[in-house]
């Protein structure tokens, strides 16, 4: 099985859910409003959103926005880390992928270039 | 008469040492500016879920949440403080040699993560505080990089901050009593927790806990914190493993299982040890790397701090010791004084940035910081305030005590390179595996770090170096011995933590006009009194 958010009626911080949909590559992902777009992707069923150069596909590695392994697209704006950025109803994120482009400065171009 | 303006200062972090700098500060009468990456402070230790999660009993897991919240309702209520959440320091600039004071802050302020459209700002203080944490260290090892593998403080973020399980079936591996904490904010969330495995022997474990026992007392909360943790595993019956750690990550796309193995005290493999073992999760720490970009923008000295060898002679660790030779590094940590003052006039540093020794010593050092920013570390007439600042002393020295014992209890093995292989990815962002760095190195020219770095690419990625660096580093010490680096001329000292841009900012804000946050803590009330 996959990471998953603990059910509101069973979680102890008695918390009170506002769902919230967003697309990651265009497929409409659940979550709730407060969660990042790392556990929103985490929790709806992905492990991994981004392509390092070789094409090997990475996930979340440090959680806390030091090791840029979950640089996604959102909206627009590259480079955005996705376990520090909250999740907004309606946001367009777009999976990035590294490879093919070699010596390729910077992070990301997006995983749509590719294809 | 005119009463001498309030000092300014600015403390960057609210984590425990930031937040309790601030109180400081405030109460020494200073002007404070508090700031943070974070939408609340806490940082990392007392991380809860957001306000929007609409929690009814948000902190039932959280170890002194009530001072915490306590000393976060004050700072922030505080007339002379001004909080600056969802805030990034970008940059630092040294002052102009005719200008004392701390350097320059740079800040995007107030926007999302990564997002565009930050505002820009400049911030002029009198004194700075730098409290800005630590992050897991993690080794390197086959399949480190597969989907699954993340650190433990990943996997506690989600849990404490998010309420996500990043897996169903989690080992937790590495070294230190963080794995303790982590494990259980796992059960909390619904994981099963295979085991926990402490890379360190018990018998190192234990001698470097046992020596000096009176040093703990004042860190008698920490050991009930752990307990606490420790009774959680045992009653999810969760095994506590010494001396076995997680070598090799294997699976097609994501992590599918793990191979771990019995260790030596110096983390070199036991042959016929080796097993594998289902999971879809592993959370990896090794240790904390300080988060050393500002302290080295604002030019402070670091002080590299080796690792205590396994065991002395004498008391069964001989054989350790020798079979470990050269001891790892434990690596470098921003120097400070009795008053935690950096090398640098005017700026100051507290909590895991000058060692790593866990929230009391952090608060304690916190506030020792504090007061001393606010006063330039004259002693308090107040014999009421002189006392409480020599209970501060007394207990950030014993917290510097915790630290060096925590560290010779769980040190990092001196041959653990011997987990990897020649395509072992080191860089995470580049890819480049342990093969090419060991070539790198070999060649003569490859010896300068920068001139390796340019072959290899290693920590030219996207994390510049956060997360390989320290190992980059290490390895070049171990292949070439501790021989100083021949010095480049016109360039600094090569130092895998050196970033003159701490943290991303875009072109776009970059374009935009900078204004500059003046008389921080005032409030416009307050303006004509004065």
């Amino acid at each position: 099985m996959s990471p998953r958010l603990v059910p509101a009626q069973r979680d102890a911080t008695g918390r009170r859910d506002r769902p919230l949909r967003v697309t990651v590559d265009g497929v409409p992902a659940d979550g709730i409003a407060g969660q990042t777009l790392a556990g929103l992707m985490l929790a709806s069923g992905r492990t991994s959103w981004r392509r390092a150069p070789s094409g090997a596909p990475r996930g979340l590695f440090c959680g806390i926005g030091v090791c840029f392994d979950c640089l996604v697209t959102v909206n627009g704006e590259p480079d955005v880390r996705a376990c520090r950025r909250r999740a907004v109803d309606g946001d367009e994120v777009t999976t990035h992928s590294r490879a093919g482009h070699g010596d390729a400065d910077g992070p990301g171009r997006t995983a749509r270039e590719e294809r | 008469m005119t009463v001498p303006a309030a000092r300014r200062v600015a403390v960057v972090g609210a984590g425990p040492a930031g937040l309790s700098a601030a109180h400081a500060a405030l109460a020494a009468g200073a002007r404070v500016t508090l700031i943070d990456a974070a939408e609340e402070p806490g940082g990392q230790y007392h991380r809860t879920v957001p306000e929007t999660y609409g929690p009814q009993r948000p902190v039932r897991l959280q170890h002194g949440w009530r001072a915490f919240e306590r000393r976060r309702r004050r700072v922030l209520a505080h007339p002379r403080c001004t909080w600056l959440p969802r805030t990034s320091v970008w940059a630092l600039e040294q002052p102009q040699p005719e200008h004392e004071g701390p350097p320059r802050l740079h800040l995007l302020c107030a926007g999302p993560a990564d997002g565009a459209g930050r505002t820009r700002h400049t911030l002029d203080v009198d004194a700075l505080v730098l409290a800005v944490g630590a992050h897991d260290r993690v080794l390197p090892f086959p399949g480190w990089q597969l989907p699954g593998v993340c650190t433990a403080g990943a996997a506690q973020a989600l849990a404490k901050g998010e309420r996500v399980a990043v897996g169903e079936r989690v080992v937790v591996a590495g070294s230190g009593p963080f794995l303790l904490p982590v494990a259980a904010s796992l059960l909390d969330v619904g994981s099963r927790v295979l085991e926990v495995l402490e890379a360190n022997t018990a018998a190192t474990t234990a001698r470097g806990w046992g020596r000096r026992p009176w040093e703990l007392a004042a860190q008698a909360g920490k050991a009930v914190e752990l307990a606490g943790h420790a009774a959680v595993l045992a009653r999810h019956r969760v095994p506590y493993r010494t001396g076995r750690a997680v070598v090799e990550a294997r699976g097609d796309g994501r992590v599918e299982e793990v191979v771990t193995a019995r260790l030596r005290a110096d983390w070199s493999v036991l042959d016929g040890t080796r097993r594998t073992l289902a999971v879809d999760t592993v959370c990896v720490s090794h240790g904390f790397s300080p988060q050393l970009e500002l302290p080295l923008a604002a030019g402070c000295a670091l002080d590299e701090r080796p690792a205590p060898r396994c065991g002395p002679a004498g008391d069964g660790g001989a054989d350790d010791a020798r079979k470990s030779g050269r001891s790892g590094s434990l690596g470098a940590f921003v120097r400070v004084d009795e008053q935690q003052r950096t090398s640098v006039p005017w700026v100051f540093a507290a909590g895991e940035i000058t060692g790593i020794a866990g929230a009391p010593s952090a608060r304690a050092e916190g506030a020792v910081a504090g007061w001393s920013a606010a006063t330039g570390g004259s002693t308090p007439r107040d014999p009421g305030r002189r006392r409480a600042l020599r209970a501060l002393r007394r207990s950030r020295d014993q917290g510097r005590a915790f630290a060096e014992r925590l560290a010779r209890a769980h040190p990092i093995g001196a041959a653990w390179p011997g987990w990897l292989r020649p395509q072992t990815v080191v860089c995470r962002c580049e890819e480049t595996d342990y093969g090419s760095l060991c070539a790198a190195f070999a060649t003569e020219a490859g010896s300068a770090s920068r001139v390796a770095k340019l072959n290899t690419r290693a920590g030219l990625g996207p994390c510049q170096g956060r997360i390989c660096g320290p190992t980059v580093a290490e390895l070049r010490r171990r292949f070439l011995g501790d021989a100083p680096e021949r010095p480049a001329e016109g360039l600094p000292r090569a130092d895998p933590h050196r970033r003159p841009i701490a943290q991303p900012v875009r072109l776009g804000e970059l374009a935009a006009p900078s204004a500059p946050l003046t008389d921080p803590g005032r409030r416009p009330e307050e303006e004509s009194s004065s």
